[in-house]
């Protein structure tokens, strides 16, 4: 199966390249999350369950976020992979961060993310372990994709901004500066309270 | 005289490339011009130094609380909408332990193109004394300053009906971000207020702290930009009708006018 696993490296964290993939209608979630649960070493991805994710911005920041805690000895769960799931989340509760944004059994649309952590994982070993792993249809990381897959209201009742306008789907206002706004917006929170976690 | 250096930039910021460039330098921060985590954005970063003077637990905590107060001020404000720069990342914890390690902060804000109304006040300024006006063009003139006061109270009522004050404003801690990025009008005055530097922001609704805020900018006003003075009654203007809690904070702010920003001198 052609990947389309994208190579990441983040501005201000040159030595840590991200490996990011997007899956499409994936059968095996509930193996996925076994492996992942059963601490398979080679099963160690972020996985994140795409509806619950907004764009790129909204999963770069909580890399960073991860990244950054990452190399100053400071993370709160098992690992880097496990931290990033875990940044997404407004609040300092891991496992409810997992419940809310980490893969379910019944996870569609997938999101996986890798840190080249060693000199072992390379863009190529990521590439050739997921298209074996994962049962589903690669797509491109990019924020319409992004955005399609999303759930709006379950992303901003995790993020408590009910009160803030959601940005519409539909395909003949998506484009509009009104609409665009009313994203950027969104997102903008989201950054915010991922920045602001445990302060 | 010696050339004065900036402190080392921290972990991560003495990774990135090309190094992030020294815009400002106060009291208890730098500003730097950076990218964002999109390398084709770019991005503000605001480091608060430790203090070497302080010791270093009280430093640690002195630091933290001010950061995350400035950062929890702009995450509010991105959320209700008013326009500020947006919270990107933030960090509050240095690293490297009490003793040896960097006890500083950093927080990194979306950058705002266009300058702040000090700068275009003064632009506006030095081109109005030399072009020769007759009254007619000189009133036009002044209408687009006026109607830049509007905007700025309204701003700062937007801030003040989100429940935050600035403790701050100046001229300089207001921005004019072009609306349209070609227009290079050299004296131009129109675009969005965006209030910026919220390093001294409490969450306050109290009429006073509201009040004082309106006072501090129009003394600001009077003193820098003398020409600009007897338009700043429009500065009111603007503010009184942007929401439900300006009327009674400008007549407090009648108040403090006849006393000044200090309540008493008293006890």
């Amino acid at each position: 199966m052609a990947s389309s696993l994208e190579t990441i490296d983040l501005p201000h964290l040159p030595s840590l390249p991200v490996h990011v993939a997007v899956y499409q209608n994936v059968q095996n979630a509930a193996f996925l999350k076994s492996q992942l649960l059963a601490g398979q070493p080679e099963y160690e991805y972020a996985f994140i369950d795409a509806s619950m994710v907004l764009s790129r911005a909204h999963v770069i920041a909580a890399v960073f976020r991860a990244l950054n805690d990452y190399a100053h000895n400071r993370l709160k769960s098992h690992n880097v992979h496990s931290e990033i799931v875990f940044s997404l989340n407004p609040t300092n509760n891991i496992a409810e961060s997992f419940r809310r944004f980490g893969i379910s059994d019944s996870t569609q649309d997938l999101l996986v993310i890798k840190v080249s952590t060693s000199s072992e994982i390379t863009h190529d070993t990521v590439a050739a372990h997921l298209s074996s792993a994962v049962e589903g249809t690669s797509v491109s990381f990019d924020d319409q994709t992004l955005f399609e897959f999303s759930d709006i209201n379950k992303i901003k009742k995790s993020y408590k901004l009910g009160a803030l306008p959601s940005p519409t789907k539909a395909t003949d206002q998506v484009a509009s500066k009104e609409n665009v706004e009313t994203k950027q917006r969104l997102e903008n929170a989201l950054l915010g309270a991922i920045a602001l976690r445990g302060s | 005289m010696e050339e004065y250096k900036p402190p080392a930039l921290p972990s991560p910021f003495n990774n990135t490339t090309p190094p992030p460039t020294l815009l400002t330098q106060g009291a208890e921060a730098h500003l730097y011009k950076t990218t964002s985590l999109n390398p084709s954005i770019p991005a503000a970063l605001k480091i608060r130094p430790s203090k070497p003077y302080r010791h270093p637990i009280l430093d640690r905590r002195l630091t933290r609380a001010r950061i995350t107060q400035e950062a929890r001020c702009l995450a509010k404000l991105v959320r209700e909408g008013v326009s500020v720069p947006a919270l990107l990342a933030l960090d509050w914890e240095g690293h490297g332990g009490e003793e040896g390690g960097w006890g500083g902060a950093w927080l990194m804000m979306e950058w705002i193109e266009g300058d702040v109304v000090r700068v275009a006040l003064e632009k506006w300024e030095a081109w109005m004394k030399k072009a020769s006006l007759d009254d007619e063009q000189t009133q036009a003139q002044e209408a687009r300053v006026r109607a830049l006061m509007r905007k700025m109270g309204a701003a700062i009522g937007a801030l003040h009906k989100a429940g935050v004050v600035h403790g701050d404003l100046t001229t300089s801690n207001l921005m004019l971000r072009p609306v349209d990025e070609n227009d290079t009008n050299e004296v131009g005055l129109d675009g969005d207020v965006v209030l910026i530097d919220f390093g001294l922001a409490s969450q306050s609704a109290q009429d006073e702290d509201r009040a004082v805020d309106l006072y501090v900018l129009e003394r600001a006003i009077a003193s820098t930009h003398p020409r600009s003075e007897g338009l700043a009654e429009d500065l009111i203007i603007g503010y009184r009708d942007s929401y439900k809690g300006a009327p009674s904070a400008l007549k407090r702010l009648e108040d403090v006018r006849l006393r000044g920003r200090k309540r008493s001198m008293l006890g």
